[in-house]
């Protein structure tokens, strides 16, 4: 069968190709699709480990995850909605306005 | 091995659709390459025994969060984006930084003892499927669960109370 480390493996790709698209994107929407793709990585590594260790709570920590994620996602987007109507950009280089 | 050919089309997928999600300039394109990632991952979920949650990936992930993604990415109109950079002038230091991350991981990885015959044999019929999951949620998660309920509730008014037009009096 597929041993474990595969999955360990593909899940750090794309944990890493989500912290490259936080870091090096300009558009907001892509950073927050970056974090999704984190997160997912994350519930990749989770359900494995579940599967292989024979037990259900890598499942239920990903429906948490799932959860927070829909929280979270709804929320940044209501933000981006604010901020692109009052700066008219969605663009974080135009948003460092909190910076000393 | 028919699970190993599987296994490296859905990776081999996922790689090359979160690439072209990062990378993509047009941030609807980024969506459905998003779009194709989930359902690779729902995939791979199915793979794993955990066919529960290969439904919730595709109904939650894919069916409302990027649908929701997609509406926002379409109020908004980006009509300036192509013609606009795609990434900060940082970006080769950070992409480097992320290649010297996942080799870490991976030379961690291989240098890790992890089983070789793990999996061989298929999850217990008594601890696995939707119905002892749905009983380790509602018994021994319980408080958890209810918090992830407030967490939703939290989020809802929260998105309601910041889009709402302010309204001067």
């Amino acid at each position: 069968m597929i041993p474990l480390s595969w999955y360990v493996i593909l899940s750090a790709a794309l944990f890493a190709i989500g912290v490259v698209g936080v870091f090096s994107r300009r558009n907001i929407f892509i950073l927050l699709m970056s974090i999704e793709l984190m997160l997912n990585a994350a519930n990749i590594n989770f359900i494995a480990f579940s599967h292989y260790l024979q037990s259900l709570t890598g499942q239920i920590f990903v429906i948490f995850v799932i959860t927070v994620a829909a929280a979270e996602a709804a929320v940044a987007l209501a933000i981006i909605i604010l901020i692109a109507r009052n700066r008219g950009s969605v663009y974080v280089d135009d948003f460092n306005i909190m910076k000393g | 091995m028919i699970n190993k050919l599987i296994f490296l089309y859905f990776a081999v997928v996922m790689i090359v659709s979160a690439i072209l999600m990062v990378t993509r300039r047009n941030p609807i394109h980024s969506v459905l390459f998003m779009l194709l990632l989930f359902f690779h991952i729902a995939g791979l979920f199915v793979l794993l025994n955990a066919e529960f949650l290969a439904a919730v990936q595709l109904i939650v992930y894919a069916g409302a969060i990027l649908i929701l993604y997609l509406f926002v990415v379409m109020l908004l109109n980006v009509d300036k984006e192509s013609a606009a950079a795609r990434a900060n002038r940082y970006w080769p230091w950070m992409t480097a930084f992320g290649i010297l991350v996942a080799g870490e991981i991976v030379l961690l990885v291989s240098r890790g003892t992890f089983p070789a015959n793990a999996g061989q044999q298929p999850m217990r019929l008594a601890s696995a499927g939707v119905g002892a999951l749905g009983t380790e949620l509602y018994t021994k998660y319980l408080l958890p669960f209810e918090i992830a309920s407030i967490v939703l509730l939290v989020g809802l008014i929260g998105a309601v109370m910041l889009a709402k037009i302010k309204t001067k009096e």
